[in-house]
C-alpha cells in the first residue's frame, strides 16, 4: 500500500472542464472521503485516477510512482469497487475474488479475503445468490485481493437499505483498516463521509472547497456553502460589530465584522425556561431525538434538535437559548 | 449496404420514365391487388386482435385450468411457416382456397403476434389501478373496458401491426391458396411477362404500404402503461369456465392439431411416393445455404449491434427503427431487388449461394442486430473497467469477461437467424441457384401441383425446424424466471 497524491488535476469532456485544479493527498493506510453533490465531478475524478479517462493536466502520484496518462488501468495498481458491486455474473464468488490473482496464488488468498469480509464458505456461490450487502463485500474482497496501492469506492452503499448501510459502513471501515489499505470513498451522503473517513474533501464545481478532518468540516466549515452542505443549519443574516451580532435569538458573540450570515446547528438551540420566547409549531419525533419547529416573536421559523427531555407540543410557548458559539460568514464584497 | 438493393429497385422502376410507373400504378389490376391485400390484412388483423386479446386474458388473468400449458401451446403456431400451415390445410380441405383459405391460415399462424405482447402487458400492468376502479364502484366488466383495455392498447396495437405486416408480405399462404394478393401478383408478373419493370414498381408499392402502416401504428400507440410490482390475482371464470376451456382447446386443435394430423396422414399414406435421399439432399442444401446466410448476417450485425449496445442515442434509436423496417420489408421485394441488382451489376453472382446469403442478410439483419445488442448488453462496460483495474489488459478482458457474457445471446440470435433462413420462401424462390432446392421451395413446388404426399416429408422437416426456436426460447424464458 502507498499514499495517493493528486496535484492540480484538470479533466473534462470536450472543451468543458469537469475537474478544475483538484489537489489532495491520502496518507498511506488512510481513508479519504470525497463528498459532493451529484454533478460535482466525483465520478470523473475516480475515472481519471483509475485510468479510464485522461486528465487534461496535473499529476497523480501513487507513492513514489507517477501515474501518467500512458499508464493503462491494468498497470496502475488501483482497485475499484463500483456502485452495486458489479460482480462478474458468470463467475462464482471465489472466481470473482480470484479474478485479479495469478493462478498459483488464488486458493489461499481468496480464502483469506473471504474471511476478512466475513464471507468464508461463500466461495462456491454465484453472484445471483447473494444479497446486496454480501455482493458489496465480495466486490471489496475482489478489489483488495491483488494488494492494490489504493482502493477507490464509488458510492458503494447507495443501493442498500438504511439499516444495512450503517452496518456495512462499519464493516468496510474495519476491513480496510485490517488490510492496511489506502482508500478513497466517493459519496454524496454527508453522514457517510463524516462517519467513515479520516479526512473529508468537499468537492464543489470541480474543485476542493475544503479538505479537513470530519469534525473540523462540521464545526469550522470553510464557507457558508460547505456549512450548509454538510449538515442541517439555522441561519440569520446580520451585521457584526465589535464581535457581536443581533439575531432573533438574541445578541450572539461571533468572530468577524460587517454584513454576513450567522449559522447555528439545530442541536445548539436549547429549549428550556431561559431565553427568547417562541411558539412550538410542530414536533417531528425521530426516536432517538426529535426536531422541534419553532416560530419566534418576529415570525422567523427555526428548527431545534432535542435529545429526549422537554419537547413540548404544538401551541406551547417555550424559551430558546443558544449553546456554544455561532459561526459567522461575512458577505462576499 | 442493406438499403442498396432497395435504392436500385427505385432506380429500376423509374428507368423508363415516370409515365411507365404511372401506367402500372393506374392499371385496374394494381388497384385490385392492393384492395385484395388490404382486405386480407384488415380482416386477419381484426380476427387476430379478437383471438389474441381473448386468449391472452385467459392465459394471463383467468383461472382457466392448465393455463400454463396453454400459454406455451397457444404461442407455438407462430413458428409454423404460413406455407406449411397452408399445405396442411389445403391437403385436408382442398376446397378451402382463395380468400377464405388465406384468411383462416394466416389468422391461425399470426394471432400469437397479438397474444404475446398483450399477455405480457396484462402480467405487468399495475393491478392496483384496476383495484382502485373497483373500489370506486365499477363492476369487473366495466373495469375491463374502462381500465384494462387502455392498459393493453399499446401492446395490442403493436401486435396488430406485426400481424398486418406479416399478412401484407406473406407469399406462402396466399400463393398456395391462390388468392391473388400483392405478393403473388408481383411473383406472377415477374414470371409471366418479359417486361419486369411492373414487378419492380409493384414491389415498391408494397414497401410503401408497409412503411405507412408502421408509421401509422407508432402515431396511434400512445403512452405505455404504468408497470406494477405485484402479480394481479386470477379472475374466476365461473360458469364461463367450460366454454372457455372448450374454445381454447379448439384453438389449439385448429392451429397445431390440423398440421400434425394432416402431416401424419400424408406421411403414412404416401411412403412410396418420395425418396429419403431426396429429402436428405434437400435438407443438406437448406442447412448449407442457411448456415452461410446466418454467418454473413452475423458478420454484418456484429459491429452495428456492438455500437448500438454501447452508445445510446441516435444510433440505438436507428437500430430500433430498422427492426421495424425489417418486419416491413417483404421477402419478395428484397428477392426481386437483388435479382435486378445481380443481373445488372454482378452477373457472376446472380443465382449463386453468396447472392442468396446476401438476401438473407438484408432480410434478417435487424433480427441479428437485436440479438447482438441484447447479448452485449449482458456485459456492461463497468465489468470491463473492473477487470482492467484488476490487472487484465484489453484483450484478456474481452476474452475473460465480454465474450463469455455476450456469447450466449449472440449465439442464440445466430441460431434463430439460421432457422429463419431455413424457412424463408419467396426470396429463396427467386434467388436460389438453378438445381439447388431448399425444404421451403420443394414443399412449395410440390404443393403447387397438388402432389401432397410428396410434399409431406418436407413439411414435416420444416415443422421440426420451426419448433426448435420455440422450444428453446421457452427454456430460455424459464431459466430467466428461476434466476430472479
Amino acid at each position: 500500500m502507498s499514499g495517493l497524491t493528486v496535484k492540480r488535476l484538470v479533466a473534462g469532456y470536450g472543451g468543458d472542464p469537469v475537474l478544475r485544479e483538484v489537489d489532495f493527498e491520502v496518507q498511506e493506510g488512510g481513508l479519504l472521503a470525497v463528498l459532493g453533490p451529484s454533478g460535482c465531478g466525483k465520478t470523473t475524478l475516480l475515472r481519471v485516477l483509475a485510468g479510464f479517462h485522461p486528465a487534461s493536466s496535473g499529476e497523480v502520484w501513487l507513492g513514489e510512482r507517477q501515474l501518467t496518462a500512458d499508464v493503462p488501468p491494468e498497470r496502475r495498481g488501483i482497485g475499484i469497487v463500483p456502485q452495486e458491486g458489479a460482480l462478474f455474473p458468470h463467475l462464482s464468488v471465489a472466481g470473482n475474488v480470484g479474478f485479479g490473482l495469478r493462478r498459483g496464488e488464488r486458493g489461499a488468498r481468496v480464502e483469506e479475503l473471504l474471511d476478512l469480509v466475513g464471507l468464508s464458505g461463500f466461495g462456491a456461490r454465484m453472484p445471483g445468490e447473494l444479497s446486496g450487502g454480501q455482493a458489496q463485500r465480495v466486490a471489496l474482497a475482489r478489489a483488495l485481493a491483488p494488494r492494490p496501492g489504493v482502493v477507490l469506492l464509488d458510492e458503494p452503499f447507495s443501493a442498500l437499505d438504511a439499516g444495512l448501510r450503517e452496518e456495512l459502513r462499519a464493516d468496510v471501515r474495519a476491513t480496510l483498516r485490517s488490510a492496511g489499505a489506502t482508500a478513497l470513498l466517493v459519496t454524496h451522503d454527508q453522514e457517510e463521509a463524516l462517519g467513515m473517513a479520516d479526512l473529508v474533501a468537499v468537492l464543489r464545481d470541480g474543485a476542493v472547497a475544503q479538505l479537513a478532518r470530519p469534525q473540523t468540516i462540521y464545526s469550522s466549515p470553510a464557507d457558508l456553502g460547505v456549512a450548509l452542505f454538510v449538515g442541517e443549519a439555522v441561519t440569520f443574516s446580520g451585521i457584526a460589530r465589535s464581535g457581536l451580532v443581533r439575531t432573533p435569538l438574541g445578541t450572539l458573540p461571533v468572530s468577524g465584522e460587517g454584513h454576513g450570515t450567522v449559522l447555528l446547528r439545530p442541536e445548539q438551540l436549547i429549549l428550556g425556561t431561559d431565553g427568547v420566547p417562541s411558539i412550538v409549531e410542530d414536533v417531528l419525533f425521530h426516536g432517538h431525538d426529535a426536531s422541534v419547529l419553532l416560530r419566534l416573536a418576529d415570525g422567523t421559523r427555526v428548527r431545534s434538535r432535542v435529545q429526549g427531555g422537554v419537547t413540548g407540543r404544538a401551541g406551547d410557548t417555550v424559551a430558546v437559548s443558544v449553546n456554544g458559539t455561532a459561526l459567522f460568514f461575512g458577505d462576499m464584497p | 449496404m442493406a438499403v442498396l438493393p432497395l435504392v436500385y429497385l427505385v432506380v429500376r422502376s423509374f428507368e423508363r420514365g415516370g409515365s411507365v410507373v404511372w401506367d402500372v400504378l393506374a392499371r385496374t389490376r394494381t388497384a385490385e391487388l392492393a384492395l385484395r391485400s388490404l382486405t386480407l390484412a384488415v380482416s386477419v388483423t381484426a380476427a387476430c386482435l379478437v383471438l389474441g386479446v381473448l386468449s391472452a386474458w385467459l392465459v394471463a388473468r383467468s383461472d382457466l385450468p392448465g393455463r400454463r400449458a396453454f400459454g406455451v401451446l397457444l404461442v407455438l403456431p407462430l413458428a409454423v411457416p404460413s406455407y406449411v400451415a397452408g399445405f396442411t390445410w389445403i391437403s385436408v380441405v382442398p376446397d378451402l382456397t382463395g380468400f377464405a383459405g388465406a384468411f383462416v391460415v394466416l389468422t391461425l399462424v399470426s394471432y400469437p403476434y397479438v397474444l404475446l405482447p398483450v399477455a405480457a402487458a396484462l402480467r405487468t400492468a399495475d393491478p392496483s389501478v384496476e383495484e382502485v376502479a373497483r373500489s370506486l364502484g365499477r363492476t369487473r366488466r366495466q373495469v375491463f373496458f374502462a381500465v384494462t383495455v387502455r392498459q393493453i392498447r399499446p401492446a395490442a396495437l403493436a401486435g396488430g401491426l406485426l400481424v398486418a405486416l406479416y399478412v401484407l408480405s406473406d407469399f406462402g399462404a396466399v400463393s398456395l391458396m391462390r388468392y391473388e394478393a400483392f405478393t403473388l401478383g408481383i411473383y406472377t408478373s415477374y414470371r409471366a411477362t418479359f417486361d419486369r419493370t411492373p414487378a419492380a414498381i409493384l414491389g415498391l408499392v408494397l414497401v410503401v404500404l408497409a412503411i405507412a402502416l408502421t408509421v401509422g401504428e407508432r402515431r396511434a400507440r400512445g403512452l405505455v402503461a404504468h408497470r406494477g410490482r405485484r402479480q394481479p390475482s386470477a379472475a374466476p371464470l365461473g360458469r364461463a369456465r367450460v366454454p372457455a376451456l372448450a374454445g381454447t382447446i379448439a384453438l389449439v386443435l385448429l392451429t397445431l392439431g390440423v398440421p400434425v394430423v394432416s402431416l401424419a396422414w400424408w406421411l403414412a399414406a404416401g411412403t412410396s411416393t418420395f425418396s429419403v435421399t431426396d429429402v436428405l439432399a434437400t435438407t443438406g442444401n437448406t442447412v448449407a445455404v442457411s448456415a452461410f446466410g446466418a454467418l454473413l448476417t452475423l458478420l454484418l450485425a456484429l459491429p452495428v449491434g456492438i455500437l448500438a449496445a454501447r452508445h445510446q442515442g441516435r444510433l440505438a434509436r436507428g437500430v430500433e427503427l430498422a427492426g421495424f423496417a425489417g418486419h416491413a420489408l417483404p421477402g419478395i421485394t428484397v428477392g426481386l431487388a437483388l435479382v435486378f441488382f445481380g443481373i445488372r451489376f454482378a452477373p457472376a453472382l446472380y443465382q449463386t449461394v453468396p447472392m442468396l446469403a446476401f438476401a438473407y442478410a438484408v432480410l434478417f439483419l435487424p433480427l441479428a442486430v437485436g440479438a447482438v445488442r441484447t447479448g452485449v448488453a449482458h456485459a456492461p462496460p463497468v465489468l470491463e473497467d473492473v477487470s482492467r483495474s484488476l490487472g487484465h489488459g484489453r484483450w484478456r478482458t474481452g476474452l475473460r469477461v465480454t465474450v463469455p457474457l455476450a456469447a450466449p445471446g449472440v449465439l442464440a440470435g445466430t441460431a434463430l437467424v439460421f432457422l429463419t433462413c431455413a424457412k424463408e420462401l419467396p426470396a429463396t424462390l427467386l434467388l436460389r441457384p438453378t438445381g439447388v432446392d431448399t425444404l421451403a421451395t420443394e414443399l412449395w413446388t410440390r404443393t403447387e401441383v397438388a402432389a401432397y404426399a410428396a410434399a409431406a416429408p418436407y413439411a414435416a422437416v420444416l415443422l421440426v425446424v420451426a419448433a426448435i426456436p420455440a422450444v428453446a426460447l421457452d427454456r430460455f424464458l424459464l431459466q430467466d424466471d428461476s434466476r430472479r
